[in-house]
C-alpha cells in the first residue's frame, strides 16, 4: 500500500487536474480513499480535541457553520466539511489542502456535517468524540423508507460516540435515543422554552392534527443544557448555566435557526467545558451569517432577493412561518432529482395558505407545485418549468423577492444568478 | 362554477391522521374538501383517533399510510370498528384507503419475521412483508382512465380469488410487483398503494368518490364544471417523465 504522503500527493495532483477541467470536487477524495483506505481515520486520529459529528434531517449545514464559528471564536483551529460534500470522499477532498507535511490534519478539532445514511459509514471508520443529533422528520422517504429507520441510523451514531451526545429535547424520536444510551456516554439536551414552543410544530402537527400522544416521552420542562427561551424578530434569548442570558441579535433569519443556535451552544459548551465563556459564545453566535444557499440575500438592482432552501414538509412549513406574509414576491422551484428526493408527495404536507399569491412556479415538478397551490386556493401567475426562463420572468418584478427551492433547483438558480449578479460566497 | 348543491353537507372522516399520514395523504382529504366545495357541497372533515367513538352520518372515509409502528398503534382500534365499517361499506359509503390502511382493510399483514397483524377484511387480500421496498412512480389503468401516483411499500399484497383489483399496472409495481394488479375495490371502497397524493392528479377518480357519496346521501349528483387544466398538465408531465 502507498504511504499516506504518496496518497496525498496523488490526491493533490488529481485535485489540480480536476480544477483545470472544472469538474467535481469529490474526485480527488475518491482517488485518495482508493489508494489509502485508512486515510480518513489516520488523518483525523491525532486531533487534540477530536471529531464532532452533526447529523439529523434539518439544519445540519447552518448548525455546523455555527459550531465552527463558535469554536473559532474561542481560538481553536477548526476543520469542517463544506456543505454538500458529506460523503467520506468529499471530506477527504476537503482535507487535502489542510494537511501538514506528515499527512496530518492541521487543526485542533474537526466538525463534520454528515447525512444520516453516510454518517453510518463514517462512524465505522472514525468514532466521533462528540455528536449532535438535531431532529428527525420525514425527508426523502424514497431513500430511507421510514422515519423509524432514520431514527435507528441516528441511534447508531449516538452509540458510536465516545464522550458526549447532545440531543433535541423537543423531538420525541431524538430525545428517546438519549434515554437508550449507555450511562458512560454523557447526554445533554437543547430545546425550546414553553413560551416559544408553539413556533416549532413537529410532524404530528400537520394541518392542526395535533401532536402524536404516543410519542410524548420527555417532559417539556426536563432539564436541558441550553434552552431557547425567547424570540422576537431576530432577537433570541437563551438560557444556560441556570440563568437567562442577554438577548442576541441573530444575523440569520428563521425561527428554526434560533433553535439551531441552542443546539450549537450546547455542543460547543460540551466540547469546551469550563473554557467556554458565555459572552464570547453569544457574541460569536450573533455574527454567524447564512450558510451556502440557506436564506442568503442577494442584491438585485437595489432590491433584496432571498434564496430559501426547502427539502421536506417541516422545513418548508418553518420557512413559510419565518417570513412576514406578503412582504416579497414569491417564486417556488421544485426539482425531483435524486438530491432533491424523487417523491414530491411531501408538498401536500405543507400548508401554503400564508401565501397570498405566487408569481412564478418552476422546476421539473412545476406542474405538481402549481396543482398543490391550486388546492390551497392560491393564485399562480406563471408556471414555467425551465429555470432560466422562470428567473427572467421573476427578476423583472420590482421590489423584494424570495425564492423557495429544492437543492438542485437552488444550484441551478445560483449558477444563473452568478452570471448576472455579484453573488456572495459562490465559488 | 354552479352552487346549486349549496348547503348540502358532506361529512368526510379522516382516519388516524397522526399515525397514518406519512406520504402526503392529507392531500387526499384536502382534494375531497376542495372538489366537494367546487361542486357546490358543504364538506366537513371529522378526525377519527384511536379509542374514541366513531363519527355518525359519515359520507366519505379517507385513510393513509404510516410507519409500521403507526400501523401497530391503530390496528386494535380498527379491529374494534370492523363490523361497523363493514356495515358502512355494504351500505355504499365511499372510502379511499392508501398503503398502510389499504393493507389493514385486507385480511392480514404478515411481517418478514412471521408476526401477524389482523385486518378487517373489507378486501379479500393478504399482505406479506417483502425483502425490499417497492418505490417509484406508478401508472395504472383503471375504470377512471390512467391513474398516476407514487408508491413506497415493502408489503406485498395478494388478491384472493374473485377480489377485483383497482387497476392494472402500466408502470411500477402495484400490489406485489408480479401479477400487474394494483389495489382493490369493494363496492365504493377503494384500496391502493398509490400516494403522491393520488386524488389531486386524478380528478376523475376523486369525483367518482364524491359522486358515490352524494348519490348515497342525496340520490343524485350534479357535477359542476371544474377547470382541471393544472391537473392535466401535471398528468402529462408525469407521462413525459416516463411514468
Amino acid at each position: 500500500m502507498l504511504s499516506h504522503r504518496s496518497a496525498v500527493r496523488i490526491g493533490l495532483l488529481v485535485r489540480r487536474l480536476a480544477q483545470l477541467r472544472g469538474s467535481g470536487t469529490a474526485l480527488p477524495g475518491l482517488v485518495v480513499e482508493r489508494l489509502d483506505p485508512g486515510f480518513l481515520a489516520a488523518a483525523l486520529a491525532g486531533l487534540p480535541e477530536g471529531v464532532v459529528v452533526i447529523t439529523g434531517t434539518n439544519g445540519k449545514t447552518t448548525t455546523t457553520k455555527m459550531v465552527v464559528e463558535l469554536l473559532r471564536a474561542t481560538g481553536l483551529k477548526v476543520f469542517s466539511n463544506r456543505s454538500g460534500s458529506n460523503f467520506t470522499r468529499g471530506i477527504i477532498a476537503g482535507m487535502l489542502g489542510e494537511l501538514d507535511e506528515h499527512g496530518k490534519l492541521n487543526a485542533d478539532i474537526a466538525v463534520l456535517e454528515l447525512d444520516e445514511a453516510h454518517a453510518i459509514h463514517f462512524i465505522r471508520e472514525v468514532p466521533p468524540r462528540y455528536s449532535l443529533l438535531l431532529n428527525i422528520t420525514r425527508d426523502q422517504l424514497d431513500r430511507f423508507g421510514e422515519v423509524d429507520y432514520t431514527a435507528r441510523l441516528l441511534e447508531k451514531v449516538a452509540r458510536a460516540t465516545q464522550v458526549g451526545v447532545v440531543l433535541n429535547r423537543d423531538d420525541p424520536l431524538v430525545s428517546r435515543i438519549g434515554e437508550a444510551l449507555p450511562a458512560v456516554v454523557e447526554r445533554r439536551y437543547f430545546g425550546s422554552g414553553s413560551s416559544v414552543q408553539h413556533l416549532f410544530p413537529d410532524d404530528g402537527h400537520l394541518y392542526g392534527a395535533g401532536p402524536d400522544p404516543s410519542l410524548a416521552t420527555v417532559e417539556p420542562d426536563n432539564d436541558a443544557d441550553v434552552v431557547l427561551t425567547g424570540l422576537g424578530g431576530k432577537s433570541a434569548t437563551y438560557s444556560f448555566e441556570g440563568a437567562v442570558q442577554p438577548p442576541v441579535d441573530l444575523a440569520i433569519d428563521g425561527v428554526h435557526n434560533a433553535l439551531n443556535g441552542a443546539a450549537a451552544l450546547s455542543i460547543v459548551r460540551m466540547v469546551l467545558r469550563d473554557r467556554a465563556s458565555g459572552d464570547v459564545l453569544l457574541k460569536a453566535l450573533g455574527s454567524v451569517g447564512p450558510a451556502f444557499g440557506r436564506g442568503e440575500s442577494i442584491d438585485v438592482d437595489g432590491s433584496p432577493l432571498e434564496i430559501v432552501l426547502v427539502k421536506n414538509p417541516s422545513g418548508f412549513r418553518l420557512s413559510l412561518r419565518s417570513y412576514a406574509e406578503n412582504d416579497a414576491a414569491t417564486m417556488i422551484a421544485i426539482n425531483d432529482r435524486y438530491a432533491d428526493g424523487r417523491d414530491t408527495s411531501w408538498l401536500w404536507d405543507v400548508d401554503f395558505s400564508s401565501l397570498s399569491d405566487v408569481a412564478v412556479v418552476s422546476g421539473t415538478r412545476a406542474d405538481d407545485m402549481a396543482l398543490r397551490l391550486h388546492y390551497d386556493n392560491i393564485e399562480v401567475a406563471h408556471v414555467e418549468g425551465a429555470l432560466p426562463a422562470a428567473l427572467d420572468r421573476f427578476l423583472a418584478i420590482e421590489g423584494p423577492k424570495r425564492i423557495y427551492c429544492t437543492y438542485t433547483a437552488m444550484m441551478a438558480i445560483r449558477s444563473v444568478l452568478a452570471s448576472k449578479f455579484d453573488l456572495a460566497g459562490i465559488q | 362554477m354552479t352552487t346549486h348543491n349549496a348547503a348540502l353537507p358532506l361529512r368526510i372522516v379522516h382516519l388516524y391522521p397522526e399515525q397514518m399520514n406519512i406520504y402526503g395523504d392529507t392531500g387526499n382529504v384536502l382534494t375531497m374538501v376542495r372538489r366537494a366545495q367546487w361542486h357546490g357541497y358543504d364538506p366537513e372533515v371529522v378526525v377519527h383517533r384511536p379509542g374514541v367513538a366513531f363519527p355518525e352520518d359519515v359520507d366519505l372515509i379517507v385513510g393513509g399510510g404510516g410507519q409500521d409502528s403507526g400501523q401497530g398503534l391503530v390496528a386494535d382500534d380498527l379491529l374494534a370498528l370492523g363490523d361497523h365499517i363493514h356495515g358502512l361499506a355494504d351500505d355504499g359509503v365511499a372510502m379511499l384507503m392508501v398503503c398502510g390502511l389499504y393493507q389493514l382493510f385486507g385480511n392480514f399483514f404478515e411481517t418478514v419475521t412471521g408476526e401477524r397483524l389482523d385486518g378487517i377484511g373489507i378486501f379479500d387480500v393478504a399482505t406479506y412483508g417483502g425483502p425490499k421496498r417497492l418505490v417509484g412512480n406508478v401508472r395504472a389503468n383503471t375504470q377512471f382512465g390512467e391513474v398516476f401516483g407514487y408508491e413506497n411499500h415493502s408489503g406485498l399484497t395478494m388478491l384472493g380469488e374473485g377480489q377485483r383489483p383497482f387497476g392494472e399496472i402500466a408502470m411500477g409495481s402495484g400490489n406485489n410487483g408480479r401479477d400487474r394488479t394494483e389495489g382493490a375495490i369493494y363496492n365504493n371502497v377503494y384500496g391502493t398503494y398509490l400516494h403522491g397524493s393520488v386524488l389531486p392528479k386524478n380528478p376523475r377518480f376523486a369525483d367518482a368518490l364524491i359522486e358515490a357519496a352524494a348519490v348515497r346521501r342525496y340520490g343524485a349528483f350534479a357535477p359542476a364544471q371544474i377547470d382541471d387544466q393544472l391537473a392535466e398538465r401535471a398528468r402529462s408531465r408525469a407521462r413525459q417523465l416516463g411514468v
